[in-house]
């Protein structure tokens, strides 16, 4: 019996977002990454932040799984700051110094900014995948790259060998799981002894797995033949992705997300200034009290 | 080897969005010395069960402990089979297998050796607490291989992937009881066969559960099958034993069986048609035994008929 | 032979003879007989009797080492005609989860219209008449993964069926289904040869389902052997017993009795066994 698992990390709810476009999620993801590099101010990094939560909120997405797809990344990110920490060139006197490694107030403020970048890029990443299916994905990207047909490249065949690749994962995967039970059964230890003996251990399942899948993959191949496939060029696409008002929305969205940064860039500074003052004034008036 | 299951539940991807329960307390005794059937569709939780035997799906208590608090709408589970305790975590799961075989669906795509010798062999080194002599290897092998029906000098050599889809079954099951075990549990062993091979292979697992393995399992949705061979039949649905009787008893009464969309033996078929046409038959819907019983009947008439001139008839 | 009965022929094979490769024996040795539009005709033998090289010879997934093949009065082995035979004459397979492209089941049984280049509207109408043949309307958005074997094969039939072939072959696609998943393909075949006059070639090894076609055809080691209508051919179970195949089991039971001296008819099916018996034993002496 099949385990049902799911693969990919396809959070299975209904909810705007899962029903926007792919091609629509695609490019607002490309969208959202141009706006975290152009970000300048702690400002718009904040504005950013806001704007994947909403997303993550409209989605219906537990805050738990989309935190927790940084985990497999956490460590580069964390080895990416603390590099930029201790050999960042600030101005002026640094605040620690120590050897080779010089911590200035700059060093720190660039960190912070640079891992809440990296951050929300692996987060967002995460939103698109955990909101879309595999196979809408492809389906996406075929239609984006439709323009390099006319370049003569691939792009029909790609995206077939992708869905077909994406309908055979968890057949293969249950398939893997049986072969491993079976030689399991007759003794097989996956577990113990050094490299060399593990990989000897894995002939018995990579053999029978492959020996499977040429059949599969012939089986199929006849099977293609006989629905008449012949990658021609009269062949239509039934599928065909449709924007709607969700779509709309979410340029919208964008297009607000984008101007925000842009404005911060410019007026990121004065607004800084503008809160100073307005601090200072507000403690002036309670002292006056 | 008796085997003792009690309580027996099983989640998959326990905690996750696609959470489902296989088994939901599965009780059931199954006796040295039986051909033991179960019966019930796909996704009844019977390959779910099945595979608890040989420890490769491990009864919960064997990885967490168990905690009567939290866990307190289910029982401690039991899965006892001879002296392997399965609910503990500390149990030779290795030991239980060689003493458990496992026969999986369409076992001739687990071959994977270059030869059949190979092939077989496989199980017998990777038990064998130290390596076994040259010899004390191929005697296992050549008597494993005899025993499922195949020349031993004729097939040993070979590629198994040159061999008849029935022949590399042969093998595949060969290559599971060179260890002897005492059990032999077998996932639908005559899937796809023609009448033919599927018959051939119900005579070598009765010829094995006479001279190899003390206890035969065979999962099968076969209902002819069943009602030919086993001793005894355990009914799964929606992770529960429905019933464990003997074919004979459970057939009687066949309307529960086709309640729960399975398929019952043909002699049960006509039996009913006869009842319904007046016609009592009290069988145990073998095929031979059916035919003995209508047969009984036929003469008890014709005989009746001789004599009837002075009979009251 | 004149056009009128060239037309009604579906399927015509003229002393075919195939083998897989130069030294092997003939796979199929001579091999002649021919379908009619809309006959049902079941094709048995044991392994490697060359059943199923026969389903893909029609479509010519292998191509005849001789002889001839016609569908629809068009020669299968010019290339020309490949691709009009392919559209006329639809194979599903053993395996349902090798013939899948997609995974999603609309898209799947899209696959074959997109390939013949139909209109996109078009496809939607097949795609919606094709899963309510098979009953699988209700998953047209599902994923083919979580159904189950009989399910699945229905689909991979209505992924034949959005071709729109005049015959549909089925190659042992029942052999790997439990009981369930059997009775449900094999009502969605009697429904498509009764209802839309569909042509259909089952290759099968199981006996019960050759007793409902029309007509049985017996191969054994690449020739036909038997040919007749399955009630005539399954009485013969001497000589069934020669070629490797048994009898239905109705059929053993009822040759059994026959032996221990009961006067009854030879039977096929459960009920008709019933009647038999207990009209003989009720019968007044």
């Amino acid at each position: 019996m099949r385990k049902d698992v799911a693969f990919g990390q396809y959070y299975p709810v209904d909810s705007f977002v899962h029903r926007t476009d792919p091609r629509t999620k695609l490019l607002f993801l490309i969208a959202y990454i141009v706006a975290l590099f152009c970000c300048k101010t702690g400002w718009g990094m904040a504005l950013c932040a806001l704007g994947l939560l909403t997303v993550i909120l409209l989605a219906k997405l537990p805050l738990k799984l989309v935190v927790r797809s940084v985990r497999g990344v956490v460590f580069l990110l964390v080895f990416t700051g603390i590099l930029n920490l201790f050999f960042y060139r600030g101005e002026g006197e640094a605040l620690i110094s120590w050897k080779f490694i010089h911590i200035y107030k700059e060093g720190i403020f660039y960190t912070i900014y640079l891992m809440s970048r990296l951050f929300l890029l692996v987060m967002s990443s995460a939103v698109l995948t955990l909101t879309t299916t595999p196979i809408a994905l492809t389906d996406g990207l075929e239609s984006l790259l439709t323009p390099l047909k006319y370049i003569r490249f691939p792009v029909h065949e790609l995206a077939l060998i992708m869905s077909i690749a994406l309908r055979f994962i968890p057949t293969l995967m249950d398939e893997t799981e049986r072969i491993i039970n079976a030689q399991k059964a007759r003794g097989a230890d996956f577990e113990s002894g050094n490299v060399f003996k593990r990989i000897k251990a894995i002939i018995p399942i990579l053999i029978p797995l492959l020996i499977s899948a040429f059949r599969r993959a012939e089986e199929l191949g006849d099977a293609m033949d006989a629905r008449c496939y012949s990658g021609s060029s009269i062949r239509t696409k039934y599928k065909k992705l449709r924007f709607t008002y969700r779509d709309v929305c979410a340029f919208f969205f964008m297009a607000i997300l984008m101007t925000g940064v842009f404005l911060f860039n410019s007026y990121g500074a004065a607004l800084s200034a503008l809160c100073v003052q307005g601090w200072n004034a507000l403690l002036g008036l309670f002292g006056a009290v | 080897m008796d085997i003792i299951a009690k309580n027996i539940t099983h989640t998959y991807n326990e905690g996750s969005p696609f959470s489902s329960a296989a088994l939901k307390g599965v009780d059931l005794t199954i006796r040295e010395g039986e051909f033991f059937g179960i019966i019930g569709h796909t996704g009844s939780g019977k390959s779910t069960f099945v595979q608890h035997l040989n420890a490769l799906i491990r009864v919960y208590t064997a990885e967490k402990k168990y905690n009567p608090k939290k866990d307190k709408n289910t029982e401690k589970p039991v899965l006892q089979i001879g002296e392997f305790d399965l609910t503990d975590k500390k149990c030779d799961f290795n030991a239980l297998r060689a003493k458990v075989g496992m026969v999986f669906q369409y076992p001739e795509y687990q071959l994977f050796a270059e030869t059949v010798f190979e092939d077989v062999v496989f199980g017998l080194r990777n038990f064998a607490k130290e390596k076994p002599t040259k010899e004390a290897e191929e005697a296992a092998v050549q008597q494993a291989i005899e025993i499922v029906g195949l020349d031993y000098a004729d097939v040993k050599d070979k590629s198994p992937f040159d061999l008849s889809g029935g022949q590399k079954r042969r093998v595949a099951i060969a290559g599971v009881i060179v260890t002897h075990p005492e059990i032999l549990v077998l996932d639908e062993p005559a899937a796809g066969l023609d009448p033919i091979g599927k018959r051939e292979i119900m005579e070598l697992l009765h010829k094995l559960h006479r001279d190899w393995c003390r206890t035969i399992i065979v999962v099968s949705h076969d209902m002819d099958e069943i009602s030919e061979n086993c001793s005894r039949v355990a009914v799964f649905s929606e992770g529960k034993v429905f019933k464990c009787c003997t074919p004979q008893e459970l057939f009687r009464h066949s309307e529960e069986l086709e309640a729960l969309g399975l398929d019952i033996p043909l002699t049960a078929k006509v039996q009913r048609a006869l009842a319904e046409r007046g016609v009592e038959i009290e069988t145990d819907f073998t095929r031979d035994d059916f035919i003995a019983k209508v047969s009984a009947l036929f003469r008890k008439k014709t005989d009746k008929g001789d004599d009837g001139s002075c009979g009251k008839m | 032979m004149d056009m009128q009965e060239t037309e009604s022929v579906a399927v015509r094979f003229e002393n075919v003879k195939f083998k897989y490769d130069q030294n092997s024996r003939y796979a199929l040795n001579n091999v002649s007989f021919s379908v009619k539009e809309g006959e049902f005709v079941a094709l048995i033998g044991h392994n490697g009797s060359g059943k199923s090289t026969t389903a893909r010879l029609i479509n010519g997934l292998l191509e005849a080492t001789s002889g001839k093949i016609t569908v629809f009065g068009k020669d299968v082995s010019d290339k020309k005609n490949l691709f009009e035979v392919r559209k006329s004459a639809g194979i599903v397979f053993q395996n349902p989860d090798n013939q899948m492209v997609s995974s999603i089941v609309e898209d799947d049984v899209a696959f074959g219209p997109e390939n013949i280049g139909v209109p996109r509207e078009e496809i939607g109408e097949r795609i919606e008449w094709a899963l309510s043949v098979v009953g699988m309307t209700a998953y047209r958005n599902s994923s083919p993964a979580r159904l189950s074997g009989g399910q699945k094969q229905r689909i991979a039939i209505a992924g034949v069926l959005a071709i729109k072939p005049k015959i549909l072959i089925l190659d042992e696609s029942t052999a790997m289904l439990d009981p369930k998943g059997r009775k449900e393909i094999m009502d969605v075949v009697l429904r498509l040869n009764k209802e839309e006059k569909m042509t259909v070639i089952m290759i099968t090894h199981f006996m019960e389902e050759a007793l409902l076609a029309d007509r049985t055809v017996v191969l054994n080691r690449g020739k036909i052997v038997l040919e007749g209508e399955p009630q005539d051919i399954f009485k013969n179970s001497e000589l069934l017993e020669t070629y490797n195949l048994s009898l239905p089991g109705i059929g053993y039971i009822c040759k059994q009795l026959q032996k221990n001296g009961m006067a009854i008819r030879d039977c096929l099916y459960p009920e008709e066994l019933a009647e038999e018996i207990a009209s003989l034993l009720q019968e007044e002496s």
